[in-house]
């Protein structure tokens, strides 16, 4: 986990697709056969993961939107999550 | 932070349901099939499709199947599957992707590969296509050919070409059984050549044509037990790069699987005449009247029908079910299965040992067992084909 480069840039992995789901009022997380439903602050991690921000970027952003400080390793963790789920792929 | 849901759609991640005695209102129908037409240029041992499928009315409509995917959105539903028979034969596949995708559906073409031509697969990608699964009977074109009665592999390894080419990613489904379970090894190599990201090899699921050929097709204990060694095997060498789902016949188990996670649960399907049932093998089970979207919205089909309620929840169930502490995770297995075993579709699925019936599913297994390997007998199989009947001349 603290081996995530925070200059990296996170995006949606091949084959996922982020979308909001009114149904459910909720953001989802799909693929194959499945679906992800996703927490709040997953949602507010992912739908920032466009490939273009660093995750550094994402934490400032983050920080700034739910005025709070020190997310950098709640940010990390979730990602080596997604990454490690395939959700979410880091592009140098 | 907490962890996210995943919400089980398929068997392969299938999780713990809700538990409770009454039906309760369900929630939307999240994965919706499209079975778009029984027509099929493959003749699989192994089909699920009904034997008597050329009995089936005519097809519905382009305009019907839009209205079917704007209903069924609308209540929620997200996931959209389009199989068949094979889905590539309806000339409007193009049309109704790219309606699904304006709705926002995940799109998951099933396929033999059969028709997906490089114009035809350009269309599908501009539509917004999602995702082809590339169905594979085995890795050599002898039994390729002979499990699907016709001469497609050098067909199917190029349109894996293609898959690829259009930057989808390559998820390869195989049916296992007895004549090809021997050849993990090679499908796998097969499957690792073309850079396949995922592989799922599902063991024979017995109904339909599956059903009449269980004798030919179900495995023994040795032959099974070889192929997850293989399985394991690979995965330990291959790593990351491929995904292997190793899907294990329920006639080995002593637990039933949670059968759609629950009939009416998660998972509408539609078969080629608008017949909407909430499993793809439902329509054999007896004393139900399944709705056509012909007649019917999807809401009141999926909420309402008397069909579609008639396995929710608890009540329906027989002992040991009724008492069992893991009915909520199981929902009492198969009702199909429970049907073709014993007669009876509210019995408890005979794949469970505390099922009175456990003895028709354990024989079976041990007349695979004493089978040994002989060469298929092709006369003993019954090819699907358009004139339903026995074995093929």
């Amino acid at each position: 986990m603290e081996s995530l480069d925070t200059a990296a840039c996170p995006a949606i992995g091949a084959g996922f697709r982020l979308q909001w789901e009114p149904a459910q009022e909720t953001h989802v997380l799909l693929y194959p056969e499945g679906m992800v439903k996703l927490n709040r602050s997953a949602a507010a991690i992912l739908t920032r993961c466009d490939g273009r921000r660093t995750i550094a970027d994402i934490v400032a952003d983050l920080e700034q939107t739910y005025s709070a400080a020190g997310l950098t390793a709640d940010v990390c963790a979730f990602i080596a999550l997604a990454v490690e789920r395939n959700w979410v792929e880091l592009r140098a | 932070m907490s962890e996210p849901i995943s919400v089980p759609l398929s068997q392969r991640d299938a999780a713990p349901g809700p538990r409770g005695g009454e039906p309760e209102r369900p929630g939307p129908p999240l994965w919706l099939l499209l079975e778009l037409t029984y027509r099929c240029p493959l003749h699989c041992v192994f089909c699920y499709n009904p034997t008597d499928f050329t009995a089936v009315g005519r097809e519905l409509e382009t305009a019907e199947w839009l209205r079917v995917l704007e209903e069924a959105r609308a209540l929620g539903a997200v996931q959209l599957g389009l199989s068949g028979g094979e889905p590539l034969a309806r000339e409007d596949l193009e049309t109704i992707v790219a309606a699904a995708h304006r709705l926002g559906f995940y799109i998951n073409l099933i396929t033999s590969g059969v028709g997906l031509t490089e114009p035809r697969l350009q269309a599908l990608k501009d539509a917004g296509l999602d995702h082809i699964q590339l169905s594979f009977q085995d890795s050599t074109r002898r039994m390729n050919d002979f499990l699907s009665s016709t001469r497609t592999f050098e067909l199917k390894s190029r349109v894996a070409g293609l898959i690829k080419k259009y930057r989808y990613p390559m998820v390869l489904n195989v049916v296992l059984h007895r004549l090809n379970i021997d050849h993990v090894e090679e499908i796998l190599g097969m499957a690792e050549r073309m850079g396949a990201e995922y592989v799922e090899l599902a063991n024979t699921q017995y109904y339909g044509w599956a059903w009449r050929n269980r004798e030919q097709l179900l495995p023994s204990r040795a032959q099974l037990r070889r192929a997850e060694e293989v399985t394991a095997r690979f995965r330990e060498r291959i790593g990351a790069r491929m995904r292997v789902f190793f899907v294990v016949p329920d006639y080995f188990e002593t637990r039933p699987k949670p059968c759609m996670n629950g009939l009416g649960r998660l998972f509408l399907g539609i078969a080629p005449d608008g017949v909407a049932l909430p499993c793809q093998a439902a329509r054999m089970l007896p004393g139900l009247t399944f709705p056509n979207v012909r007649e019917a919205s999807i809401g009141s089909i999926w909420y309402d029908s008397p069909a579609f309620n008639r396995y929710r929840g608890e009540a329906w169930m027989k002992e040991p079910c009724r008492s069992c502490p893991e009915r909520g995770r199981d929902f009492g297995g198969c009702r199909c299965q429970a049907y073709l075993l014993t007669g009876d579709p509210d019995s408890a699925d005979p794949v469970c040992a505390l099922s009175p019936h456990h003895h028709l599913v354990t024989e079976a297994v041990e007349r695979a067992d004493r089978g040994g390997t002989e060469p298929p007998r092709t006369e003993a199989l019954a090819f699907r084909e358009y004139r339903a009947g026995p074995a093929r001349e």
